[in-house]
């Protein structure tokens, strides 16, 4: 699992046989359309978000309004395209924030050794010991809700398990020859620890990082929807729903498409990360 | 093995007295004021100052943890700012509503999830297979809150069966559980699935098949046992993640248990009660992956502790 990564000719490869392996393909294909949705989506919604229109409000599909209209009037396509940017990229970036705290806290942790490494584990099972969407409720509930903050509280709970990952994978990287040899070269502890540890364990945490994208969008786009992520106005899938809720009787669309979208850019990143999963480590095929 | 237990045990102490700490610290930065938010914004300051004192929080931190930690001792965790209630008895009334709401999902997912994963499994690459496998990660995709809308869309909008608020009644738990259950059923079916396959694999299980053994034989009694051991343990993790699950679908259906509890007592700044629920979660989830451990322990012998 040590050297899956390294070359650019291993990467076109693992490309490769990810499109050969049949859901893999389809994760990969819908996490690119979501990511470029997120990216262009603004730019082509052929309406103003949150530009209110009351003489068109609660309408079904039309040609002017693909997804219909909420109870503002406002265009549910614009929102969503626009939303977009918000729902993936929190999820994307919180489960990237995740991972980098995570990694860099095993890392340090397994290299250093000793009481820290002792202590510092001890902090990651007290991490561990609270269900993720408490950690971040906990944490929203001190910060106060914004996009920041619900990156922050989205990440968190993938933090610990990231730490864990690291530390074994440095507690064994730190006994090899090679960096035996850098060290008696004469390169310092943290030439050692990001040159010559932290290459060598990118691959695992590339794996797990995507795997765990899907929940962290599970993790973010609920805490919007229980009102403590990004806030009504703005059009984050969750908070979408949430303001849906009331008006389910008389316009289910405007929960359902919302709803849908979360779903498919879940079911897209977990796919993608099973298939990830399968391709680089065989023993694991099913 | 009982040693084992006994250093497990043990070594849940220094974790368990962090998060003690960690709770209340953790409450003590929450912003606001429980004693305004409990008088009202009309409130005189002396008014305010009263109920602060009330509620102990006029003193200084280290004299409130110690507090806080004296009546932790002694099984209390003071009185709810919110009901004047004791917190424990607070707490305790809606922890049974929770507890009926995740046994039955987690009962639900485990049996459900490993017959629906066994037959995938032993019909591979059938219809029925593809079948299940498809809707396995559908189930674990769709966020729990989305699902409760479609699921009170269809069964209490539109057919009218059942109620739209969920309870601690027969009626009042099938939404609820149905919601809380999907994921983790799915995610059983998925493990339960590929663990038979991969014991279906060993070699133990060709010799089975050519001493003449039938099928259904070979699948019970060799491949069905060993293929169940991981299961397990998923099993286990999935209870502690319900727990996750129960603040979204309790607030969804207004059901009243503890994570909607937690709910209001983070808008309340409910310090006892909130401190209480932090603790209930963390312990329950800590004592899950305890007996995990230990029933893992006890399911396969190979595995020694010592």
């Amino acid at each position: 699992m040590t050297s899956l990564l390294p070359t650019s000719t291993q990467r076109g490869l693992l490309l490769a046989r990810l499109m050969r392996h049949r859901s893999g393909a389809i994760g990969l294909i819908l996490s690119c359309l979501f990511v470029l949705m997120a990216v262009f989506g603004p730019l082509v919604a052929p309406f103003d978000p949150s530009e209110a229109n009351y003489l068109e409000i609660n309408q079904g599909i039309s040609r002017t309004h693909p997804l219909g209209t909420d109870n503002f009037g406002r265009d549910l396509l614009s929102r969503i395209l626009v939303g977009a940017r918000y729902s993936i990229g929190i999820g994307l970036s919180a489960s990237l924030l995740g991972a980098l705290l995570g990694g860099i806290w095993g890392l340090w942790s397994g290299f250093l050794g000793g009481v820290a490494d002792n202590l510092s584990m001890r902090l990651v099972d007290i991490l561990l010991a609270f269900p993720g969407l408490l950690l971040a409720i906990g944490f929203i509930a001190i910060s106060g809700p914004g996009l920041g903050p619900v990156i922050l509280a989205s990440s968190l709970f993938g933090l610990p398990i990231f730490a864990r990952l690291a530390r074994g994978s440095a507690l064994s990287l730190k006994e090899r020859v090679f960096v035996e040899g850098a060290r008696s070269l004469g390169a310092g502890e943290l030439r050692i620890m990001f040159r010559h540890i932290l290459p060598s364990m990118i691959a695992p945490i590339l794996v797990y990082l995507t795997l765990r994208t899907g929940i962290t969008m599970l993790i973010a786009s609920g805490l919007s929807f229980l009102g403590l992520g990004i806030q009504p106005p703005t059009p984050e899938w969750g908070a979408m729903l949430s303001e849906a809720q009331l008006y389910l009787p008389i316009h289910p669309l405007m929960a359902f498409a919302p709803g849908l979208v979360i779903s498919l850019a879940i079911l897209g990143f977990n796919l993608l990360g099973d298939g990830l999963r399968d391709v680089l480590d065989p023993s694991l095929v099913e | 093995m009982s040693r084992y237990f006994l250093r497990r045990l043990l070594e849940t102490i220094p974790t368990l007295l962090g998060i003690m700490v960690a709770i209340f610290f953790f409450i003590r930065a929450l912003p606001g004021d429980p004693a305004r938010l409990y008088t009202g914004p009309e409130a005189t300051a002396s008014e305010v100052a009263i109920i602060r004192q009330r509620f102990g929080l006029d003193r200084s931190w280290p004299e409130q943890f110690v507090r806080y930690a004296r009546e932790l001792s002694r099984g209390s965790l003071g009185v709810s700012f919110r009901s004047n209630l004791p917190a424990t008895q607070v707490i305790k009334r809606h922890f049974q509503a929770t507890l009926w709401l995740s046994l039955t999902a987690i009962c639900l997912a485990t049996v459900v999830g490993i017959l629906v994963g066994v037959g995938a499994a032993a019909n591979r690459n059938s219809l029925l297979d593809v079948g299940i496998t498809v809707l396995a990660i559908l189930g674990i995709s769709i966020p729990s809150f989305f699902l409760s809308i479609l699921l009170i869309y269809a069964f209490a909008v539109n057919a009218k069966i059942l109620p739209v608020t969920g309870s601690l009644s027969f009626r009042g738990l099938i939404l609820p559980t149905l919601a809380l259950t999907m994921s983790s059923l799915a995610t059983i079916a998925r493990f339960a699935r590929s663990s038979l396959l991969e014991v279906l694999g060993e070699d133990f299980i060709r010799t089975a098949k050519a001493k003449g053994l039938a099928a259904a034989v070979v699948l019970q009694k060799h491949a069905l046992k060993n293929a169940l051991i991981p299961v397990l343990t998923i099993t286990g993790l999935q209870f502690g993640f319900l727990l996750s699950g129960t603040i979204i679908v309790e607030t969804v259906f207004n059901f009243p248990g503890l994570g909607w509890l937690l709910i209001q007592s983070i808008n309340a700044r409910d310090y006892p009660v909130l401190q209480g629920l932090m603790l209930v979660f963390a312990l329950e989830f800590l004592l899950i992956n305890l007996i995990v451990d230990l029933l893992y322990g006890l399911v396969d012998p190979r595995i020694s502790y010592d």
